[in-house]
């Protein structure tokens, strides 16, 4: 592999039922500033049914070309066609930067395209930057968030990452920026792809929110004590518009589903607000939820750790606190 | 039916160590657990042996203590136990590991290979995909659900997605990534703790695998760490100890300050 032969940062423009996901956008203002720190351009690969009139909205966020692969089999994300599809154009066309949304689309891409291309897949970034040797420094949370580790692929093209929705900022969309639209011809070997069949799509009204989302999360832990007092949290945060969350405790004792915990076992997040109510803040809870961009904290122990990473503290009973708050913000309204 | 269940051991805690000479992780010397999403898949394998009948082995790439998982499958009612273990295989990054596990996975006969969706120690969820690539058998990630069609040699998929789930079915010899939310694990029976310490743990070196050494350990890696550093925590802000009331409007006017509200 001769590396001078690599250029362009190329993003994987994902895009389901035909509506082009957030996450795709946020890459594409990241590949615009790394592109002109590299001189070189922001490339957009657009894969779908009858999609090629989105290639506009990708280009207005920053891409300089779009390539369009379309055809039926493309309709709905599986692996194997958009793996051929994805890997002919990097053979063809020779990126040196390949983006990727950590969605479970793009997790379930990602390793695949980068196992048939031989290269390395760095995960979920939450920095990428352009070294001295013009290589892309990936950097990533290790071991549940207590260290960062910047990860270079030296001698493999693509350069290739994932990064999460929402880590990165997407550019104001601007209307007249002009990009080339590219029809790209991709040859689909069937006998794989037909290994196999998507029977059914349900779409679901999530009665469990996905807290990874949510801009507020109002969050228990063990001071929350019961259902009864997780109810005082679910109120404030219904009038925040907000979701809520939990510790690994609450989840143990039952009181609320796994699919809100937060931190080393459950999810990670960065809401705009996370407020802590009676969680003392294990250090397995704030790898999870340490990037918050404003983080309240109550809890009646002053010591608590939870106090180490919040922006306003207060020491008190939540059991108090928590519903005048809601009373207070619905008489505000 | 052939199933193999690929498992790992991870540290039960965030207190890793940084070697900071090879800029790798230290795992020596911390508490470890059967990775969660891997337990998952364990189960649904099991759950094969016991509706179609199966053999089930399950292979785990690690340190010699990584013997102590391969036990604990044994005593949950698995048939047999591979411990791929070597220092050549060691430094490893997700496509130098998917190399030597579908290496390993190459010597055997299976219908069906299940991981976890991605190990709690490095969250990447790439080297269940990245093995399925180096058979070249298909994949289904994120598995939620998991059913056979004998006639028809196929295994029926749920996926779980964002926004609901998807049914796939898809040929054997294939891959699934599974969710440990999905499926509860069985405890380990008490016959089976007391047996599965006569069983024998088969343990293989990297001369068993067939795979060049340029594909494996640290000169298998495209992707090394340059520099790992603590993660540098912001300043904390301040704490107040008030009355609910003030408590109330402290909270109120921060959040205006912020345009949350």
């Amino acid at each position: 592999m001769n590396i001078a032969d690599y250029k362009d940062v190329y993003v994987y423009a994902e895009q389901r039922d035909g509506k082009v996901q957030n996450v795709a956008l946020e890459l594409l203002g990241k590949a615009r500033e790394l592109a002109d720190d590299l001189g070189e351009k922001v490339v957009a690969v657009l894969l779908g049914k009858n999609i090629a009139a989105k290639a506009q909205e990708l280009i207005a966020a920053g891409a300089d070309k779009v390539m369009v692969v379309e055809n039926d089999i493309l309709e709905h994300y599986m692996t194997e066609p958009y793996t051929q599809a994805i890997t002919q154009i990097i053979q063809e066309q020779k990126p040196s930067i390949f983006l990727i949304g950590a969605t479970t689309i793009g997790r379930d891409l990602g390793p695949r395209l980068s196992a048939r291309n031989v290269t390395g897949l760095t995960a979920d970034c939450t920095k990428l930057e352009i070294g001295e040797d013009r290589m892309l420094m990936m950097t990533r949370p290790a071991f549940g968030g207590n260290l960062m580790a910047t990860i270079l692929c030296k001698d493999h093209r693509p350069q290739m990452s994932t990064v999460r929705p929402g880590v990165m900022q997407k550019a104001t969309p601007d209307a007249n920026r002009k990009g080339e639209v590219v029809n790209y011809n991709v040859t689909f070997n069937m006998e794989k792809i037909n290994r196999v069949k998507l029977v059914k799509v349900v779409k679901e009204e999530k009665t469990v929110a996905d807290i990874s989302e949510a801009k507020i999360l109002v969050s228990g832990g063990r001071g929350v004590q019961n259902k009864e007092g997780f109810a005082k949290l679910e109120a404030l945060a219904n009038q925040l518009g907000g979701e809520v969350s939990s510790s690994r405790a609450m989840v143990d004792a039952g009181v609320i589903d796994h699919s809100r915990q937060v931190g080393q076992t459950g999810k990670t997040v960065r809401p705009a607000l996370y407020m802590a109510c009676g969680i003392s803040g294990a250090i397995q809870h704030l790898a999870g939820m340490e990037e918050s961009e404003f983080i309240v904290a109550i809890n009646k122990d002053k010591f608590a750790p939870i106090f180490s990473v919040a922006d306003l503290g207060i020491v008190g009973d939540l059991h108090k606190i928590v519903p005048m708050l809601t009373d207070k913000l619905a008489s505000m309204k | 039916m052939k199933i193999v269940v690929c498992i790992k051991q991870v540290p039960n805690s965030s207190e890793a160590k940084i070697d900071p000479a090879t800029g790798t992780l230290n795992r020596a010397g911390l508490p470890s657990i059967m990775n969660p999403d891997d337990k998952g898949g364990l189960e649904f394998a099991l759950q094969l042996k016991e509706k179609y009948g199966a053999h089930v082995t399950v292979i785990t790439m690690g340190l010699p203590q990584a013997e102590a998982i391969l036990r604990e499958a044994y005593a949950m009612g698995v048939d047999r136990a591979i411990l791929l273990t070597d220092r050549k295989l060691g430094g490893a990054d997700t496509l130098a590991t998917s190399n030597a596990i579908a290496g390993a996975l190459r010597t055997m006969e299976y219908d069906i290979v299940i991981t976890g969706r991605q190990a709690i120690d490095g969250d990447t969820a790439q080297v269940g995909p990245q093995i399925a690539e180096h058979l070249d058998i298909p994949q289904v990630s994120y598995l939620a659900g998991l059913d056979y069609c004998e006639e028809c040699k196929t295994f029926k998929c749920t996926k779980e997605t964002e926004d609901g789930y998807e049914i796939l079915e898809m040929q054997a010899p294939c891959l699934v990534t599974v969710l440990a939310s999905a499926v509860q694990p069985r405890y380990m029976s008490v016959n089976g703790i007391v047996t599965a310490f006569e069983k024998e743990v088969e343990v293989w070196g990297a001369d068993r695998i067939n795979v060049p050494e340029e594909c494996i350990g640290k000169a298998g890696s495209p992707t090394s760490v340059f520099k790992a550093f603590p993660k540098q925590l912001k300043p904390a802000g301040e704490t107040f100890e008030v009355t609910p009331e003030e408590a109330v409007e402290l909270i109120i006017n921060k959040l205006k300050e912020k345009h949350i509200i």
